[in-house]
């Protein structure tokens, strides 16, 4: 395990190797240190992997690499932590990082700034590997800013085009909300614990927190906070959809199998915290609900096929926080893994099509690809099939043990469980509608296949990996609380295995089969608009924040405030011309002036010396 | 020297200092004004000369020699700066010489 260090060290290197080889490398070695820095890092986290699961070895492994910093009696230190759930994003982040790496070399090989792209790949994936390993939570923090940074400088990598810039800067600025927040927190957390390493925050939150109390309530409420803005859910959630501004490698990578998945790993990881704090929790379980069923509604009749699966992504992480909420800590982490498969699977699927039709992404444009473009077909069916919860598909195993979770929780467990299913159902109509729209119907385009051992393969491995994924036990282990025990009655399952078959049904009728027409969208233009506005959030947002913003800083555009300096200025630059007037090149002015002044003041002299 | 002369000495400095003043102000050249300067100068080199005899002090004395010391000094820069202008402007008319203004 002493090979840890490696595994965010690799990245590191490659990026500065990239950066700083910037224009001497030829294309081949650039991506052979782009892509071989990640899959080495796979290789090792197995190695470490192996060793973790030898018997007798122990159960977490902690490594202090050198100290950071010191302030006052904080101390922090480059440290490295290793236990079941940190391993469990190991492998998501290498594993799923590594494969979309590969799938990125062939779909960015005609972009000039090849080199460039992956100096941010790497170091994006340095940052994220710092966030899933550091044992203190302002370790993890600097991965956190890190992966920001990285999804800002790759949504507007295409930087000449300013509506790119703007998706990038929206994009950092929503986060930054959630992510002053979680500082905050974090300085909270210091104050009342006394420490930010996280193994302590584990061992001193149940000890040093009263259940409910007001400490872990506020703390809870700000690290929920940042979870929320990294994690694309309500009310931070309006960046996601324009971060599709980004290469597509980009949005697997990122906006979908790691980033926006960092959010859960917080909860999780701080799940000390969040079980003293149930009202918090509570609301975590409400967050996601309310998520995944806007996200889901607003995914029906999206026309730009990015755009649909990433109102999707925010509805699975809808979906983990949901999990999160109610008690089923690693049924929730399980998804994670399950959802970075199959959602990296079918955006790179997407990136296939797009890529085939000279960078179309409206759906409207597509159709009857299914004979022309026989693989990615077959892997966007697996993909959507994992989505919408087909047994036996991983997706099912994972939302299925989120549902019946759901069900077990006092008071509001069937509610739960009934917006999970609806959830359910509305992914099934939304996913196959999108498969019908794509690869059925008549042909309206050309395609043009991208082939070779870039493009099929790591499609081919993720859509086996997912689905076979379901099979293999999550090796979280003991690391998160158990989850509810006991089992919901058998109608539950039976109606959150049919209503997605359901869905799937309506959505063939009205898409393939044209029939049910009465059910389209297009017949209720006001929803259909509001619904394809993502709820009118991003309006909402315009009214409340932006628009007084503007206004405001239009009043203050000659900058009050800079007014007293401003007089100043004026004032002086006044008394230079009157005084200046004084100055005339006259010299016996001068000497009269002189005299008469002289005259004054010894006028007074006298007078004063008289009394 | 007694102490009732001392006020007939002071009056004529004054009256020299007055001069002076008067013939910095209305002369227009140069060298004219430099001499009425000196004639100023000239004027309190007398009233320290006075005063020092008239309560016994020989500081009077040095005042004047270091006055002597100064008017030497201005004269030998003033001369200088005179016959450069004149040299550049050809002309030590003080109301010529005027580029000096703010």
């Amino acid at each position: 395990m002493h090979q840890l260090w490696l595994i965010p060290g690799l990245p590191l290197v490659g990026f500065f190797l990239l950066v700083l080889g910037h224009g001497r490398f030829t294309r081949s070695l650039a991506r052979l240190i782009g892509v071989g820095s990640i899959a080495i890092a796979a290789l090792v986290t197995l190695w470490v992997a192996l060793d973790f699961y030898s018997p007798g070895a122990a159960q977490t492994y902690q490594v202090e690499l050198w100290p950071w910093f010191t302030a006052g009696e904080l101390e922090v230190s480059f440290g490295l932590y290793l236990d079941g759930l940190s391993l469990s994003m190991l492998f998501v982040v290498t594993g799923v990082g590594s494969l979309i790496h590969w799938y990125a070399s062939g779909y960015m090989w005609q972009d000039p700034d090849y080199q460039r792209f992956f100096a941010y790949m790497n170091l994006f994936v340095a940052a994220m590997l710092m966030l899933v390993l550091a044992d203190n939570l302002v370790l993890l923090f600097l991965g956190w800013e890190g992966v920001g940074v990285c999804s800002f400088l790759l949504i507007g990598f295409w930087y000449q085009d300013p509506a790119n810039g703007y998706a990038a800067r929206k994009a950092f600025i929503v986060t930054r909300v959630g992510d002053t927040a979680f500082a905050i927190g974090l300085f909270l957390l210091y104050r009342e614990l006394g420490t930010l390493d996280l193994p302590s925050i584990m061992v001193l939150a149940p000890e040093k927190f009263v259940m409910g109390a007001n400490q872990p309530t506020l703390i809870a409420t700000l690290l929920l906070a940042g979870a929320v803005g990294k994690s694309a859910q309500l009310p931070l959630h309006i960046w996601l959809p324009d971060a599709m501004a980004g290469p597509t490698p980009v949005s697997a990578l990122i906006h979908a199998a790691t980033m926006v998945t960092a959010g859960v790993y917080l909860i999780a990881r701080t799940h000390g915290v969040f079980l003293q704090a149930p009202d918090v929790l509570l609301a975590v379980a409400f967050i996601g609900l309310f998520t995944l069923l806007i996200s889901g509604f607003t995914a029906l009749n999206q026309t730009d096929i990015k755009r649909v699966l990433a109102y999707s992504t925010m509805s699975q992480i809808g979906y983990m926080f949901f999990a999160l909420g109610v008690g089923a800590w690693s049924e929730s982490i399980f998804h994670l893994m399950t959802h970075a498969l199959f959602k990296a699977l079918l955006f790179m699927t997407a990136g296939s099509i797009i890529l085939a039709l000279h960078h179309e992404q409206d759906i409207r444009l597509m159709g009857g690809l299914r004979r022309q473009l026989p693989v990615p077909f077959w892997c966007f069916v697996i993909g959507s099939a994992c989505l919408v919860a087909l047994p036996p598909t991983s997706g099912f195993f994972s939302k299925e043990a989120i549902l019946n979770a759901s069900w077990q929780l006092p008071r509001y467990g069937p509610w739960f469980w009934a917006g999970g299913v609806l959830g359910a159902f509305i992914t099934a109509i939304y996913s196959f509608r999108l498969l019908f729209l794509v690869f059925f119907g008549a042909e309206k385009a050309q395609p043009h296949e991208p082939k070779g051992w870039q493009f099929h393969p790591p499609l081919i491995i993720l859509a086996t990996l997912s689905l076979i994924a379901g099979w293999f036990v999550l090796p979280a282990g003991d690391v998160l609380p158990s989850s509810p025990a006991g089992h919901p009655p058998m109608w539950t399952i039976v109606v959150a295995i049919g209503l997605p078959l359901l869905g799937i049904g309506i959505a063939y009728q009205v898409y393939v089969r044209h029939k049910w027409q009465a059910l389209r969208l297009a017949h209720w233009q006001r929803l259909r608009q509001f619904w394809f506005q993502g709820w009118g959030f991003d309006g909402l947002y315009r009214r409340l924040f932006l628009t007084p913003f503007t206004s405001l800083a239009q009043v203050n555009r000659n900058d009050i405030i800079d007014g007293l300096p401003t007089l100043l200025i004026q004032l002086s630059r006044f008394l230079h011309r009157l005084f200046s007037q004084l100055q005339n090149g006259q010299l016996r002015v001068y000497i009269a002036t002189l005299a008469s002044a002289a005259i004054i003041i010894l006028a007074l002299a006298i007078s004063t010396v008289g009394k | 020297m007694d102490n009732q002369y001392i006020d007939h000495a002071i009056i004529l400095a004054g009256i020299l200092f007055c001069l002076g003043l008067v013939g910095v102000m209305v002369r227009r050249n140069l060298l004219f004004m430099m001499i009425s300067i000196e004639v100023m100068l000239n004027a309190s080199a007398l009233a320290f000369i006075a005063a020092g005899s008239a309560w016994d002090q020989a500081e009077g004395q040095i005042m004047f020699l270091a006055v002597i010391t100064l008017g030497a000094a201005e004269v030998a820069v003033g001369l200088g700066l005179t016959l450069l202008l004149f040299r550049h402007h050809n002309s030590v008319d003080v109301d010529q010489l005027n580029k000096l203004r703010g």
